[in-house]
């Protein structure tokens, strides 16, 4: 298949080998479980579990609010402790509502549902059990799978890309993925065809992962519809709208989906998730979490209930050789530090990396000398230099003309800078000024708006008030008419009439 | 509980550093460098090592009344860089005042007035060449015959102080450069075929062996420096292939015009400075474009401002002229030729499906 060229992108060290050939280890239940009830984008789920309840396995503890939602299921059975704010996995620290469960360690599952047959399942039943199992974007993003499974109704669906290109350095929980269940994830790609209405599928899968790529290709040998390719080993091809323009050679517009081009891209620890919904009506509770980097005595990929600390998943892989240098969720590229090691493992945490100073080279930042290799990498095309001497001036709206909102913080420029300028830290800056700029504009015309109708309003108000008043007038003049005239039978209801006859 | 401050990803960094980019580019003019050496012998070297000594003197004075980290930017290798490029693009005789006069004004009037390394409008190195041409044009336009290191008859270590130092007299052959000569017997009506006569040699251009600056005596060893920076991705194509190809085709044509009048293409690219500056002064990142359609356009640019100053102007080297020139123009390149961003139009509107289909 022909592989189109992406713009910009930059050749990583991988350092995939600590942990590609480990199989995946099934973690055993930590003593706590810190589950937030906001684990994807969108709306937070609302707890329906008490203080002190117990639940069991896979029973729902949070149900979803609002369309873009997901619910919330408890990761094995226990004793609710506690429904309060706890730090999140996230950089800014910051608390989230969160149901701290203590295992019992009976490990014992609720009532699950039957199986779907999918010989006479439905689009929306698909989806909606998608939905119900809790199940989002596991390669990160965490958008509510179901969401984009029902966009088969809004859109011209061509086909479902697969993103099995895990482009982020050390992670290989996808790898692993691939390899070792390789019949339940392609039966899971499966279920989303039939979903979404497409009768073709592509596995995008980067060119360093050459055992999984084999292992889905044997999987789909005898499926006509579904198609393995090779990508390029090349950051960020990842990202949803690069991987489709490698593949398919469309742009997505600005502002715009890749559903816009006909195209629907899931990750493939998504797909896996969907076929466990599925087949087995199991709720999405548990990940392959990558635990790697030199730190880390026994790195791998580790099968962990959601909501495990960071703290008892290094322990439980073996422990550290020291302190690390960075402690990170997700990869080294996009990840977020870790404000400290009790936050949980949630739907989204692709890896945990404990990484040693020698790794991270950590370096002088320089004045820019415009070399331009910001410019060549930016898989956008933008001019990642000039915004950040922009943002530098404090001129965010000029950052803003030239295209900051178009970044996708993927970090390329970032990684390339000889100067070693934090360019991804300057954009996010201003992406999230721009942001609030834009929310307190719209809450201002919202007050202008809402000023503007009562002002309206209360002129309306007055108008009917003076017509009331004038009205009242008329009448009373009219009554008095009446009675200083007397009453003739013949002009009685001509005179009434003119009397109330305002204008 | 570990405390560890929030920033922004990502935590992986190419092993590349400015200084880094600096040492490979020294690297690269190595070579041509040496060639000039054993070309012109100790006085070339002797000049050399004053430029660059007191480029390295200026740039720590600036960097203390600037109050800046010397540390990190005297030893960046920017300062060595810039007098490298002025030394080798000095008369190999050049007495030791030039040296001094050009490294001051590249270092101080160059680049640290504008703020130091990145700040700079114009390339140091060229705004100090052509300071020094227009000021002191008899010292920078005579040049020597090539008397090789340790040759016969070439000047030893003791006679190269003193011509640098202007104490001693040498006897040597001292000469006008090709592009020189050209200007210079045009004007006087002479045929451009009989001011050739015996002078034109691509070969001995390209191998070197000519009479020119310490560095640019040898074009192969320019090119072959500037391909290795090229693949080492320290510079991109864009501007020597632009540069290039724009010089060529005008001097072609003007040459297929009237043959009496302007010499070819071989002349304009491999004699003089042309090589040196495609590759090593064009391509500097501060003062060039930072994309590369900007780069392309500022390498055609390039390209005809050498040739017309050149054929046209005053001074028979445009090279340095036409750079400045460029240089100036390169703000007004990159507010105006951006690349196109994805899922955009040119213009910035996002891209219409309905349209494209």
């Amino acid at each position: 298949m022909e592989i189109f060229d992406i713009q910009g992108g930059a050749k990583l060290d991988g350092r995939k080998s600590l942990t590609a050939d480990l199989a995946i280890i099934k973690m055993p239940i930590p003593n706590i479980l810190h589950i937030p009830l906001q684990q994807h984008i969108g709306a937070p789920a609302e707890p329906i579990v008490n203080h002190g309840d117990r639940v069991l396995k896979g029973q729902l503890i949070a149900s979803s609010k609002g369309v873009i939602s997901a619910p919330i299921h408890s990761p094995t059975s226990g004793t609710v402790k506690r429904i309060g704010d706890f730090t999140a996995p996230h950089p800014s620290g910051l608390p989230v509502l969160t149901l701290t469960l203590e295992p019992d360690g009976l490990d014992e599952w609720t009532e699950l549902p039957d199986p779907l047959d999918m010989e006479t399942a439905t689009s929306q039943e698909i989806a909606d059990r998608v939905s119900n199992a809790g199940i989002v974007g596991m390669g990160g993003a965490t958008f509510p799978s179901a969401v984009k499974l029902n966009l088969g109704k809004r859109f011209n669906l061509e086909m479902l890309v697969i993103n099995g290109a895990e482009c982020e350095p050390y992670l290989t929980c996808d790898d692993r993925l691939m390899q070792e269940r390789t019949e339940k994830t392609v039966m899971g790609i499966k279920v989303m065809m039939k979903a979404l209405g497409v009768p073709k599928a592509l596995i995008a899968i980067e060119t360093n992962k050459p055992l999984a790529f084999k292992a889905m290709e044997k999987e789909c040998a005898n499926d006509g519809n579904i198609h393995i390719v090779h990508v390029p080993a090349r950051y960020p091809m990842g990202s949803e709208k690069h991987l489709v323009q490698a593949l398919t050679g469309k742009e997505t517009p600005a502002k715009g989906m890749t559903a816009d081009l006909g195209v629907v891209v899931h990750n493939v620890a998504t797909a896996f998730a969907v076929y466990e919904a599925i087949y087995m009506g199991r709720p999405l509770i548990s990940r392959i979490v990558t635990v790697s980097g030199q730190v880390i005595k026994k790195p791998g990929n580790y099968e962990t209930l959601i909501g495990t600390p960071v703290s008892s998943l290094i322990e439980l892989s073996g422990g550290m050789t020291g302190t690390p240098k960075q402690l990170l969720m997700g990869g080294p590229m996009m990840g977020q530090p870790l404000p400290n090691l009790d936050v949980p493992i949630i739907k989204g945490s692709s890896g945990v990396l404990a990484l040693k100073d020698t790794e991270i080279k950590d370096k002088n930042v320089m004045p820019c000398i415009g070399c331009g290799s910001c410019v060549m990498v930016c898989p956008v095309a933008l001019l990642p230099l000039d915004m950040a001497s922009r943002i530098q001036h404090d001129d965010i709206d000029g950052a803003d003309t030239i295209g900051v909102r178009d970044c996708v913080s993927c970090g390329s420029c970032n990684y390339v800078c000889p100067s070693h300028i934090p360019l991804v830290q300057y954009f996010n800056y201003a992406k999230g000024s721009l942001k609030k700029q834009d929310v307190d504009r719209r809450n201002q015309d919202r007050m202008k708006t809402l000023a503007q109708n009562r002002a309206l309003r209360d002129e309306k108000n007055l108008l009917a008030l003076d017509r009331k008043r004038a009205d009242r007038q008329a009448y009373k003049a009219a009554m008095s008419k009446m009675i200083s005239n007397k009453p003739d039978s013949n002009d009685k209801g001509h005179e009434t009439d003119n009397g109330l006859d305002i204008k | 509980m570990t405390q560890i401050p929030p920033m922004s990803g990502p935590y992986l960094r190419k092993n590349k550093s400015v200084r880094r980019s600096m040492l490979l580019v020294m690297a690269a003019l190595t070579p041509a460098t040496a060639y000039g050496f054993y070309l012109f012998g100790w006085p070339a070297i002797i000049l050399f090592s004053i430029t660059l000594g007191s480029a390295l003197v200026f740039e720590v004075i600036c960097l203390l009344i600037a109050k800046r980290s010397v540390s990190m930017f005297a030893l960046d290798g920017s300062a060595i860089l810039t007098a490298w490029l002025l030394a080798i693009s000095l008369p190999p005789w050049a007495p030791w005042w030039i040296a001094v006069v050009g490294s001051g004004i590249a270092i101080v009037i160059g680049k640290q007035v504008f703020g130091g390394l990145g700040q700079n409008v114009f390339n140091p190195a060229m705004v100090a060449r052509v300071a020094l041409l227009i000021s002191f044009p008899l010292e920078m336009t005579t040049y020597m015959q090539p008397l090789v290191i340790f040759s016969e008859g070439a000047p030893t270590f003791m006679d190269s102080m003193s011509i640098i130092f202007g104490a001693g007299n040498f006897d040597a052959v001292s000469s006008a450069s090709l592009l020189d000569t050209i200007k210079t017997d045009l004007g006087q009506g002479v045929p451009l075929g009989e001011i050739m006569d015996g002078r034109y040699s691509p070969a001995n251009w390209i191998l070197g062996n000519s009479i020119s600056s310490i560095g640019e005596g040898s074009a192969l060893l320019l090119i072959l420096g500037g391909i290795a920076l090229i693949f080492g991705r320290i510079i991109t194509w864009y501007i020597p292939v632009s540069t290039i190809v724009a010089l060529g085709v005008i001097a072609t044509i003007f040459n297929l015009i009237d043959p009496s009048q302007y010499p070819d293409a071989m002349v304009h690219l491999f004699s003089g400075a042309t090589m040196l500056a495609v590759f090593f002064i064009a391509t500097d990142p501060v003062t060039s474009p930072m994309s590369p359609k900007g780069q392309i356009v500022f390498g055609i640019g390039l390209g005809l401002l050498v040739y017309i100053i050149r054929t046209w102007a005053a001074y028979p080297e445009g090279v340095s002229f036409a750079i400045l020139l460029m240089n100036a123009m390169t703000p007004l390149i990159d507010r105006y030729v951006r690349p196109r961003i994805f899922g955009r139009t040119q213009k910035g509107t996002p891209l219409n499906l309905s349209e494209k289909s």
